[in-house]
């Protein structure tokens, strides 16, 4: 059986390399899949069909596993998010102090639902399934910043901000 | 590395720690960085540079009662610090020498009192990233010793001695597993540290992976060593970016030494560890959609048997055990099976971490002596229920547990009494309800869960949670029957009798035990169009609408 090639890189974008290197210091496995998709994800921020296609064909998955690995995790995202993100802790201690009221007063605010981002690209408003950070519930992370025991008005507010940027 | 090089490092930390006069530990755990911790110890090694005096600032792990942070201790008085901002870095430091300050001090005595560290012993002592504090605080010796004086026999015999149980959730005796995997033929074996915490409301993985990481690895390296081993994984949530970051420069520092790796401390025994991210699946916690997930794949469970103690990652036989279960192995091995076995009650032996969130006073993580009373860990450790409010409830065990009302808190916690109460220990999720919760909508909240999180593999659980939620969200919008109360306890029993993994086996716990314990919530909701505690959104009553057949 020849040796396996890698397929080349999709484009010259360096962020290429960077997935590239996961798989690469993974020996090309089929088992690397996740931990690459993870790679693509934090350079790219989603999860585009190029990407998946390449990752698929670089580690001989088939597509349609790669595909089934990328919507079965929470975490993979197929679209691009907003510039910024609102992402509201949606666990059980945040529920119990109210973080249903929290998701309801950014998606009215933003005038999108939970998952979406708005038209501009400016706010994607996301749920979690917890953070860890339960007994400062409820918690609300901005670009990734945890804030704990946070109210409507600090959240608006902070949307606010980011929209007149 | 010996057991001889340990103790020499564990004196020259000492020598060093030893120039100073004060140690100011500062919690930088998320619920205290959230709250600007970072700033405060950047303020306070300024104060102490400015002050002259001999004071190491030293950053922590969880110190436990989070609703009080940031938190700062200075030692050797021991004198805990609360809401410390970083405006109060100077007085703190003037104060050392002198009387506390005062208006800062916290008296939480009573909170601490009924506690018993064991798993959290090193939270708020020494800095995650240093191996040196770690080894400090008796740090692998548990680890040097097992290799240089016992059998991998022996380690497993002290184990089962412990009576130690698998501290994930289903407290499966720990000894009886490794002597599984020990017993499992082949070269090759695996072992996996499951820091998949998905349980909503539980983060005390996440502070033992965070705040005392080595504590984990050490625990792995003697699994391995007693089953024979020699290849490790920690699966760890990828929304834990620091339990990820922490992990992996221990491992790095547990490699330079030799802790880790080939022949480890001269023997011929080699391990060493790998960190796999999960992706966001709550149903990767169950052992063998655990495994598909490490393999690259979707995570869908598989039928049990084969257990994965004989056929597990990549077929091989794979050891198991959650992070708190491994947290707990090194002072097993250094302080012998009896110790462990003398805490605890009759057959749920050592000590429980918990996560205490919701309407309490004192949030935060708490570790206590199974057999605790559960009134003693709300009203006292806990602080009670605040505002005015009464206590309702407690959650335990997360989306597979359930709700414990007031009349059951004298109940002592061990696994089979929280079993017998319709919840179960599951890894340590607390989460206190007061009246203005409504138990239906818990309920609903944590089928909603269940039914997100569901794999799809077994119709049960991916029909059968769907069509619960449908018959819940009735219930809350005030438009269901009786006829649909009894659906709804009939699919409960089909879902958790005919369920292929625990999920879906547990995923009704939530339901049964609020309509076991609350069934005057759920009547009311029906036949009167009314939520007791208002949180349920019922516009017009629509009972004299026909009832809609449930589509099975």
């Amino acid at each position: 059986m020849p040796a396996f090639t890698p397929p080349p890189l999709p484009s010259d974008d360096k962020r290429w390399k960077i997935v590239n290197g996961t798989m690469r210091k993974n020996g090309f496995a089929r088992h690397a899949l996740i931990e690459t998709l993870h790679t693509v994800q934090s350079s790219f921020g989603y999860l585009d069909d190029d990407a998946i296609r390449f990752v698929a064909r670089s580690l001989r998955v088939p597509l349609s596993q790669a595909y089934g690995v990328v919507t079965f995790y929470h975490y993979f995202s197929l679209k691009p998010p907003g510039k910024h993100t609102v992402t509201v802790c949606a666990g059980t201690a945040c529920y119990i102090k109210g973080a249903d009221n929290l998701i309801a007063a950014a998606e009215k605010h933003l005038g999108i639902k939970q998952g979406q981002t708005t038209k501009d690209g400016n706010i994607s408003l996301m749920t979690a399934r917890c953070v860890g950070a339960c007994s400062r519930a409820p918690v609300v992370l901005s670009d990734g910043a945890v804030s704990g025991e946070v109210t409507s008005e600090q959240m608006l507010a902070q949307l606010e901000r980011w929209a007149v940027e | 590395m010996t057991i001889e090089e340990l103790e020499q490092i564990a004196k020259s930390v000492a020598l060093e720690n030893a120039k100073y006069d004060y140690e100011v530990n500062v919690c930088l755990d998320l619920a205290c960085a959230s709250q600007g911790a970072d700033k405060l110890r950047e303020a306070l090694v300024a104060a102490a540079d400015a002050s002259g005096k001999k004071v190491l600032v030293r950053r922590t792990g969880c110190m436990g009662p989070c609703s009080s942070g940031p938190l700062v201790r200075v030692d050797p008085d021991e004198t805990l610090y609360r809401h410390v901002s970083n405006t109060n870095a100077d007085a703190i430091v003037a104060s050392l020498g002198g009387a506390p300050v005062a208006e800062l001090q916290c008296d939480l005595n009573e909170h601490f009192d009924l506690q018993t560290r064991v798993v959290l012993e090193n939270a708020g002592h020494i800095d995650p990233e240093k191996i040196d504090d770690y080894i400090s605080r008796d740090g692998y010796k548990a680890l040097l010793t097992a290799l240089a004086e016992m059998t991998p026999n022996g380690v497993v015999h002290r184990i089962t001695e412990s009576g130690l149980r698998g501290r994930g959730g289903g407290g499966y005796p720990t000894g009886l597993k490794w002597g599984t995997v020990a017993k499992a033929g082949g070269d090759l074996k695996y072992v996996v540290c499951n820091g998949d915490e998905g349980d909503p409301g539980a983060f005390m993985d996440r502070s033992v992976m965070e705040g005392d990481p080595h504590r984990v690895i050490e625990g792995m390296a003697i699994a391995a060593y007693a089953v024979g081993a020699s290849k490790g994984f920690i699966y760890v949530r990828a929304e834990y970016p620091v339990a990820v970051a922490r992990l992996t420069s221990a491992l790095r520092d547990a490699r330079r030494p030799g802790l880790l790796g080939s022949n480890i401390s001269g023997t011929t025994f080699n391990f060493d560890i790998e960190i796999r991210l999960g992706a966001g699946a709550f149903v990767c916690g169950e052992e063998t959609a655990l495994i598909a997930s490490i393999e690259g794949r979707r995570g869908t469970p598989k039928p049990r048997p084969p257990y994965p103690a004989v056929s597990g990652l990549w077929g091989k036989p794979t050891l198991i055990n959650n992070v708190e279960t491994y947290a707990n192995i090194a002072p097993i091995v250094r302080n012998g099976g009896k110790w462990f076995a003398g805490m605890g009650s009759e057959r749920s032996k050592g000590t429980k971490v918990f996560a205490l969130t919701g309407k309490i006073t004192n949030t935060g993580l708490v570790e206590v002596p199974m057999g605790i009373k559960l009134r003693e860990i709300i009203e006292v450790i806990g602080g009670g229920v605040p505002g005015g409010h009464t206590f309702k409830a407690v959650q335990t065990g997360g989306p597979s547990g359930g709700c414990i009302p007031a009349e059951l808190l004298d109940l002592g916690v061990s696994y089979d009494a929280l079993l017998a109460a319709g919840s179960i220990m599951g890894s340590g999720g607390m989460i206190v309800m007061d009246d203005t919760s409504c138990m239906v909508n818990v309920a609903k909240f944590f089928i909603e869960f269940c039914m997100t999180e569901s794999c799809g593999k077994c119709i049960p659980c991916r029909a059968g949670t769907a069509q619960m939620h449908t018959l819940l969200t009735r219930i809350c919008e005030g438009s269901a029957t009786m006829d649909d109360l009894e659906l709804l306890e009939e699919l409960c029993s089909t879902v958790k009798e005919a369920s292929l993994c625990g999920l879906g086996q547990t995923a009704p716990n939530p339901v049964l035990s609020t309509l076991k314990y609350f069934r005057n919530e759920y009547i009311e909701h029906i036949l009167h169009q009314r939520c007791p505690a208002g949180v349920c959104k019922i516009e017009t009553p629509v009972a004299d609408q026909p009832a809609v057949e449930v589509l099975a």
